[in-house]
């Protein structure tokens, strides 16, 4: 916000105090409300949770997209996000590795994981760590399958990761940050205030001094995850969590993290918690 | 178009050029977030400073919206709009701005088009990769930071 200011000031070639200037509205996001299907209610603007220090109120990404982006997600029948999901209801019932399981066999149907995409990343007591929804899934194949793991963002993890967020479309994103899962959390908050690369740029300066704003053709938004995995019009395929922060850190001219790392996973932590409040979108569309 | 400082020192500087007059982004001195000399030893072509501002290493319009650059599809809004901006700022104020935006606007969000070290993380530009053991380049030679400042010093109004 200050940055904001500040810039609107130098614009202007006036002397300003910040502070007299409150909430200058630049771009913000529009006004549309999103319903899936005609039925799932999806909360696209929340107040920001107490720990989201910088920012009023939270707006999903959807709302910075245009109309036309917008529509194909208002209807699973136009979403092509939902060809993954669909893919990856063949791989729930489909018994893979040695112990001949499928995800059904321990779960049962896919919908019984409704309310999980809303909880991750979270800590994992038996591992001793904060775990996402790739490593548990990994782990499930890995320990429980006897299967192969999937790669972190390949296709099959993440047209897995869209069925189970689409059975919680419309649930509060709620990650817990505190107890065991403060640390990693504030590795987190580090990471994403961090200015990376030789543009010398931070998630912050994009997604909380900037958001609303155009940058070159981009009109920049939040910047939250309850959206994924994301469908984008750009490259045709539905995105990862962790492909998308590597693509952002890419952009900084920096060296990225790599998908999986201790680093992203703690970013992920931190970057879901501001967005708690929000509802649950995945498979989201974005351009 | 310039200022009476930058008429003078272009005189000066035409007569020496070459590499040896390159100042190194390391080298420069900033006065109060200005640098009163030619980075390269010699004057800025304002129709490749135009260039270096739509896209590549410059990409200034990726935040800020110039008027007279229209014909180019999306500027971004980051940043103030530049229009009259040679009205605001010296050519030495603008040169500093452009080498090195943080030592005028501490903080700010303009990268440091002319400088080489600091860098968290540093990649091998836009690969993700490591940058690794070779000589860091800046984002903008020298030369090309002084046709940027020639193009700017166009920025008029009154
Ligand atoms: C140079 C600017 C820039 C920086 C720095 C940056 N991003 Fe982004 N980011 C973008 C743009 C542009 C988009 C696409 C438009 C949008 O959704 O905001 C985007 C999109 C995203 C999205 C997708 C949002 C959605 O609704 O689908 C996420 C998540 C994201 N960024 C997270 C991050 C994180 C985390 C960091 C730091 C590691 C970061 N970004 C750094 C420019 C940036
Ligand atoms: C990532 C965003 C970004 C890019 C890229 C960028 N700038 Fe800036 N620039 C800013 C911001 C933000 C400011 C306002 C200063 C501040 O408060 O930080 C600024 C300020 C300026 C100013 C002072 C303007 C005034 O009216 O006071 C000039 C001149 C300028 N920039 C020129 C350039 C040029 C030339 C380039 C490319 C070589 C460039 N900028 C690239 C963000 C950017």
């Amino acid at each position: 916000m200050t940055q904001r200011i500040k810039a609107t000031c130098a614009a202007l070639a006036v002397a300003c105090v910040p502070g007299l200037m409150p909430g200058i509205a630049v771009g913000d996001p529009d006004d549309d409300s999103l319903t899936i299907n005609g039925e799932i209610a999806i909360v696209t603007e929340a107040a920001a949770p107490a720990h989201t220090e910088n920012l009023d109120t939270i707006y999903s990404g959807w709302r910075f997209r245009t109309d036309e982006t917008q529509a194909v997600q208002m209807d699973d029948f136009d979403n092509p996000g939902m060809i993954g999901v669909e893919n990856a209801m063949v791989d729930w019932a489909t018994a893979d590795g040695a112990a001949g399981k499928s995800c059904a066999d321990c779960h049962g149907a896919a919908e019984n994981m409704a309310g999980v995409r809303a909880v991750y990343p979270k800590w994992n007591e038996e591992q001793g760590r904060v775990t996402t929804l790739e490593m548990e899934v990994n782990n499930c194949r890995e320990n429980r399958m006897d299967a192969k793991k999937w790669k972190y963002t390949g296709g099959d993890m993440t047209d897995m990761i869209a069925l189970i967020s689409s059975v919680s479309r419309g649930m509060p994103v709620n990650v817990a940050i505190d107890g065991p899962a403060q640390s990693t959390w504030e590795q987190g908050k580090e990471l994403y205030y961090t200015r990376t690369g030789q543009l010398e740029l931070s998630c912050a300066n994009c997604h909380e001094d900037s958001y609303g704003m155009m940058i070159r053709a981009d009109h920049l938004s939040q910047g939250h995850i309850n959206g994924f995995p994301t469908y984008r019009l750009k490259n045709t395929k539905l995105n990862s969590v962790h492909a998308r922060f590597k693509g952002c850190v890419r952009d900084t001219r920096a060296h990225t993290y790599k998908p999986g790392s201790d680093e992203f996973i703690a970013l992920e932590l931190y970057v879901a918690s501001r967005g708690n409040g929000l509802s649950v979108e995945g498979p989201s569309v974005r351009n | 178009m310039r200022t009476a400082f930058g008429a003078t020192a272009a005189i000066l500087l035409t007569v020496s050029t070459g590499w040896s007059e390159v100042v190194k982004p390391q080298d420069v001195t900033y006065v109060e977030g200005a640098v009163e000399t030619s980075l390269s030893g010699a004057p800025g072509d304002p129709i490749l400073g135009a260039e270096v501002m739509n896209k590549g290493a410059g990409n200034c319009i990726a935040c800020h919206q110039v008027t007279a650059l229209n014909h180019l599809p999306f500027h971004g809004e980051i940043g103030p709009m530049l229009d009259g901006v040679a009205d605001r700022w010296t050519e030495a104020e603008l040169r500093g701005i452009v080498a090195n935006a943080k030592v005028m606007f501490e903080g700010s969000m303009m990268p440091s088009f002319y400088r080489t070290d600091g860098f968290i993380r540093l990649g091998d530009a836009y690969t993700g990769d490591a940058h690794g053991d070779g000589e860091v380049q800046p984002l903008l030679t020298a030369q090309q930071v002084e046709d940027v400042v020639a193009y700017l010093m166009t920025l008029k109004e009154e």
